[in-house]
């Protein structure tokens, strides 16, 4: 459990939790997405750390924030994040993948902290619509945050959502998408290019935030400051697949993988490393 | 679009107004008129469209619980689900074929495996669409929502029994699918009788024969070939099988159990929907054999009218009396 530190120090702190847990949990040998949940560490840090309100939901449903991770591959970022704040046992992460376990390959609406099961893509972005839609008509001031792979926009149904959030004017809703640049098969500008990718939501009448998805002051400014009303807010946030994991970095390999041990005491020395 | 649905109305006066009218108007229709009054007693009812007109008088009076998402079938069942963080039930409509074949895997993961509030409503179910062919068809439905796990399915016989459901959907706690069709249809009713969700309506004591339908025109046929069976002397049931989705198990073996055969009748694919369900129970239990009416398996690329296209397909009295007969006679 994190608090009590100075406000700043809580992200950085998280961060580095949430990469120690999922080094961690990559010792599954059914794989872990690695590269994804590394590259959305800050983003998870930041908005866990300073940004949502209750987001395990206890407690009365108003004023309280939405966290949908759409790309539901990096679940095991998300199970480090509910461990580190103490929405689910941090013991739990242990079982990650195991028989019987709560912490599947994607994350499912029966963990608390999850309000929507996803890994298929495409479907975060309307439920996060349909949250601050609904947030918004009756009387809350919710927002919803959906994190979006960079890859999952190849799905048509977000453009559908996009287009669909920004005629209904839902300001609430932030969509953050994790630019780490690369897809199952390659990078993405080889597999299906989506450049020119802030001119895209540009076009659909979103705001577009272009940031340093590692960078927590820039995070922060993207997702606490305020929003343009009567317009949705996409922020691209420039990651590194795997960020933080020496050899994986930046790599197609990182999509999905299991570290053994020597791996993951050399990537655990890392993070002591950045720390240091 | 019928002026009649701006009335300000109260439920209880929807139930008299479309018992009184009930086979002169359409069932969208009385389901729309239901829908606004529901939505005047409950401000968390919401009611998202995809660029349908039937829905304009819910657009006009409550406009903080109606979202019309335009031609985008996915996106609307994700914002469906996605609205229950405080709305509920929240009813998508849509057209049959669009609204659950093109969202199919929305309502899979986000409505019936999160079991929520969303109530999927599709006309235009069945061969509804008539001429406007294939594309607009809706065959495979039924079946493709029985299979999801939590959802009710449910196909109104007529334009009272659409009230009923929707009133009876709207009360329920979890995901459903009820599929309407386009025109006006006769009604099956002459009394007022209790809707329950899950509970076949028995429309004729069982006999020697036991029809099985679902929808208009299939228990209009059932009602028909029952009919004259008794003419010729040859004693036949008829179950108005309304949910298709939970099935009424114990109304099925009831009603067959001194049946020498069932015929089923949906217009919808012969395999997967009613017909499949009842086989699959009474291949259980060894009972009589089961001749299912429905549209073959082939790509329905004939133009025509709902009546010629359902003829065509055999969903008729002419068909229902033969296969009864080619096992009882």
């Amino acid at each position: 459990m994190l608090t009590q530190a100075p406000l700043h120090d809580v992200a950085t702190r998280l961060a580095e939790d949430i990469r120690r847990k999922v080094i961690e949990m990559s010792a599954s040998p059914n794989g872990v997405h690695i590269g994804g949940s590394m590259s959305i560490a800050d983003l998870l840090a930041v908005l866990y750390g300073e940004v949502l309100r209750r987001p395990a939901g206890e407690g009365p449903s108003a004023e309280r924030d939405y966290l949908i991770l759409s790309k539901g591959q990096a679940s095991a970022g998300l199970y480090a994040a509910l461990a580190s704040t103490g929405v689910i046992p941090e013991a739990e992460c242990a079982t990650y993948a195991e028989e019987g376990s709560r912490l599947g390959g994607h994350p499912m609406k029966r963990l608390p902290g999850v309000d929507f099961s996803t890994g298929a893509l495409g479907h975060g972005l309307s439920l996060g619509l349909g949250v601050a839609l609904a947030e918004r008509r009756y009387g809350h001031d919710g927002r919803a945050f959906v994190i979006l792979g960079d890859g999952e926009l190849q799905e048509g149904s977000n453009w559908e959502a996009a287009m669909a959030a920004s005629h209904l004017g839902a300001d609430n809703l932030t969509a953050i998408v994790d630019r780490n640049k690369w897809q199952i098969s390659g990078r993405t500008e080889d597999t299906m290019s989506l450049e020119p990718l802030a001119d895209k939501w540009l076009s659909f009448g979103w705001r577009v935030l272009s940031i340093d998805g590692h960078d927590h002051d820039q995070i922060r400014q993207a997702l606490q400051g305020p929003v343009e009303p009567g317009r949705p807010t996409a922020v691209i946030a420039h990651t590194v697949k795997a960020r933080g994991v020496p050899g994986l970095e930046d790599t197609k390999k990182s999509h999905s993988a299991t570290l053994d041990q020597d791996a993951r005491l050399l990537a655990l020395a890392a993070l002591d490393g950045e720390r240091a | 679009m019928s002026t009649d649905i701006a009335t300000e109305r109260s439920v209880a006066e929807v139930f008299d107004h479309v018992w009184e009218h009930r086979s002169t108007i359409q069932s969208r229709d009385a389901y729309a008129m239901m829908l606004l009054a529901l939505g005047r007693e409950n401000p968390l009812l919401a009611c998202l469209a995809t660029d349908m007109d039937y829905e304009d008088h819910f657009a006009k009076e409550l406009p903080r619980q109606y979202v019309d998402l335009g031609i985008a079938e996915q996106n609307m069942v994700g914002v469906a689900a996605g609205m229950t963080v405080v709305a509920r039930p929240v009813f998508a409509n849509g057209m049959s074929p669009f609204a659950v074949a093109r969202a199919y895997e929305q309502i899979k993961i986000d409505v019936a495996g999160a079991n929520l509030p969303v109530k999927i409503v599709g006309t235009h179910a069945g061969l509804a669409s008539g001429h406007y062919g294939p594309t607009h068809h809706s065959l495979e439905d039924i079946g493709v929502t029985r299979m999801l796990p939590n959802m009710t399915v449910v196909a109104p016989a007529d334009a009272w029994e659409t009230v009923q459901a929707t009133v009876a959907l709207a009360a329920d706690p979890g995901p459903a699918y009820m599929r309407l069709g386009r025109l006006a249809t006769p009604t099956l009713f002459e009394e007022r009788t209790e809707f329950v969700l899950g509970k076949a309506r028995v429309m004729r004591e069982p006999g020697r024969v036991l029809f099985i339908a679902t929808g208009p025109y299939p228990n209009l046929v059932a009602a028909r070939a029952a009919r004259e069976l008794a003419e010729q002397g040859v004693s036949a049931g008829h179950l108005n099988m309304h949910t298709v989705k939970p099935l009424d198990r114990e109304a099925i073996l009831d009603a067959s159990a001194h049946a020498e055969v069932i015929v089923t009748i949906e217009d919808h694919r012969a395999v997967g929907g009613l017909g499949g369900a009842v086989c699959e129970v009474i291949a259980e239990i060894a009972g009589p054999p089961v001749r299912r009416i429905g549209v073959p398996d082939i790509h329905y690329d004939l133009v025509g009218g709902e009546q010629y296209l359902l003829n065509h397909a055999g969903i008729n009295v002419t068909n229902a009396l033969a296969q009864a007969l080619d096992v009882v006679a």
